[in-house]
C-alpha cells in the first residue's frame, strides 16, 4: 500500500510551496503503467489531509495512457500494463507514456505577490 | 522519501546495529502551527519555495514536480557514495518467504573467504533475519520500516553511516518481503535482483510486472522443491521475458547449493567490472 506513503508525501510537497495559503485544488498526473492507483490516491487524500492546508480541497487526478515504441519496427503501441507483444512479434518495447506520478499544479486562495 | 509521515526529509525507520547492538529511533521534523491552529509538519527547502514564490501568478502555481524526485536524489547520492568506495550494492527483492536470507547466509558463508560482504537487512518488525545474518560473521545493520512496505533512498543513506562497510567490498540490501512497492524506489543500487521461489506461482511474473521489470537479474529459488510442486520453470522464465526481455535466469538451491555456481560466477564478474580486489 505505497499509496498512503505517496499521499502523504503529496500533502507535504503541497503544503512547503502552499506558503501557509488555503489550498483549493491539487492537479496530479498519474500514469496507468506508473503501478499508483488514482483510486487508493484519491480515498487516502481525504484522510492524508484533514488539518492541513489542503483539507477540502479539490483533487483532480489526471491519468496519462500508456504508450510505448517498438525498438524492432518503430510502431507505436498503446498499453495497459507496462509490457506486451508488438505486431511484428517484439517484445523489446521502449515505454513512452504512462510512468508520470507528479503533481502538475496546484491552486490556491488569491494573494497579491 | 518518509512514508510514515509524509514527510520529505529524513525517513521514519528504527536502525539496529547488530556489532554495537545501538539502537537508533531517529525522525526530524520541523512543526508549525499556524495562526488557524493548522499544524504542519515539514522540511524546509527555503531555495525551492522562495523560487515557486516567484512562479505565483493569481491563485494557480504549476508545479511539475515528480512526487518521487527526492528520493531519486538521495538514491543518486547513495550510488555516488557507494562508487566513491568502490562498492557494489545489490538490492534483493521478493516476497515474503521466497528465500532471500537463506540465499544470502549461503552466499555469504560460501565466499566469505574471497570477498568482503556485509548486510542492510530490511523489515517491518524484529531482527531476527539480521540476527541469522550476524551468524555468519558478516557486519550486518537492519533498518525495521515499521509500516512502511519498503525500504527507500533515506533509510540506505541512513544505514550505510552505521554499517560503515569496507572499501572495495559488496553490500546486499535485503528489502522488504513485498513485490510492489520496493520496485518503485531507487537506493542508489548497482542492480536489482527479484528472488522467486517455486513454491509461489510460475505467474508472479506477469503478476506484478513492475517488480520483474525493474530487475536485471531473476533468482528461482527452492529448486530442490520441483518433484513436489506444481511449478512449470518454463512458462515463468518465459513470463519473465515478455514483462524483461533483457533479464537475467538463475535457477538455485540454497540449500543443496544446486546452480549456485552461476550466481555466484555473476558476482564475480560485477566485482570484478569493479576491480573489487577478491
Amino acid at each position: 500500500m505505497h499509496e498512503l506513503g505517496i499521499t502523504q508525501n503529496i500533502v507535504a510537497i503541497v503544503t512547503e510551496h502552499a506558503k501557509g495559503m488555503k489550498v483549493q485544488k491539487v492537479v496530479l498526473e498519474i500514469g496507468k503503467l506508473s503501478a499508483i492507483m488514482p483510486d487508493a490516491i484519491t480515498f487516502c487524500f481525504d484522510i492524508c489531509s484533514k488539518g492541513t492546508l489542503l483539507e477540502n480541497s479539490i483533487l483532480e487526478i489526471i491519468e496519462i495512457p500508456g504508450l510505448a515504441r517498438c525498438r524492432q519496427c518503430g510502431a507505436e503501441i498503446a498499453l495497459e500494463k507496462p509490457f506486451g507483444i508488438c505486431t511484428c512479434g517484439s517484445v523489446q518495447l521502449d515505454l513512452i507514456n504512462g510512468e508520470e506520478l507528479k503533481i502538475k499544479e496546484i491552486e490556491i486562495e488569491e494573494i497579491c505577490v | 522519501m518518509c512514508v510514515t509521515c509524509g514527510c520529505s526529509d529524513d525517513a521514519e525507520g528504527k536502525i539496529t546495529n547488530l556489532e554495537t547492538g545501538e539502537v537508533n529511533h531517529h525522525h526530524e521534523h520541523h512543526t508549525h502551527t499556524l495562526p488557524d491552529g493548522t499544524v504542519i509538519t515539514h522540511s524546509h527547502h527555503h531555495d525551492e519555495a522562495s523560487q515557486i514564490h516567484a512562479k505565483i501568478h493569481g491563485t494557480t502555481i504549476s508545479l511539475e514536480q515528480d512526487i518521487l524526485a527526492k528520493n531519486n536524489l538521495l538514491a543518486a547520492q547513495n550510488r555516488g557514495w557507494f562508487k566513491g568506495r568502490n562498492i557494489l550494492a545489490l538490492n534483493l527483492m521478493s516476497s515474503p518467504g521466497a528465500g532471500k536470507t537463506t540465499l544470502l547466509t549461503r552466499t555469504i558463508n560460501d565466499l566469505k573467504h574471497q570477498l568482503p560482504i556485509s548486510v542492510i537487512e530490511g523489515d517491518q518488525e524484529t531482527t531476527n533475519d539480521a540476527q541469522k545474518i550476524k551468524e555468519t560473521g558478516c557486519k550486518v545493520v537492519q533498518i525495521n520500516t515499521g509500516t512502511g512496505c519498503h525500504l527507500d533512498a533515506s533509510m540506505i543513506d541512513r544505514g550505510l553511516q552505521q554499517l560503515n562497510p569496507p572499501l572495495n567490498s559488496v553490500v546486499m540490501i535485503e528489502n522488504v518481503g513485498n513485490l510492489v512497492c520496493p520496485a518503485l524506489f531507487d537506493l542508489g543500487e548497482q542492480a536489482k535482483i527479484v528472488i522467486l521461489s517455486v513454491t509461489e506461482g510460475e505467474d508472479k511474473p506477469i503478476k506484478y510486472p513492475h517488480m520483474f521489470r525493474a530487475s536485471e537479474m531473476m533468482i528461482l529459488t527452492k529448486i530442490d522443491l520441483l518433484p513436489y510442486v506444481q511449478f512449470d520453470v518454463e512458462r515463468c522464465i518465459e513470463y519473465a521475458k515478455q514483462v524483461n526481455p533483457n533479464i537475467q535466469v538463475f535457477q538455485v538451491s540454497a540449500m543443496t547449493g544446486e546452480g549456485l555456481d552461476g550466481w555466484y560466477k555473476w558476482l564475480a564478474e560485477k566485482v570484478g567490472s569493479l576491480s573489487i580486489p577478491v
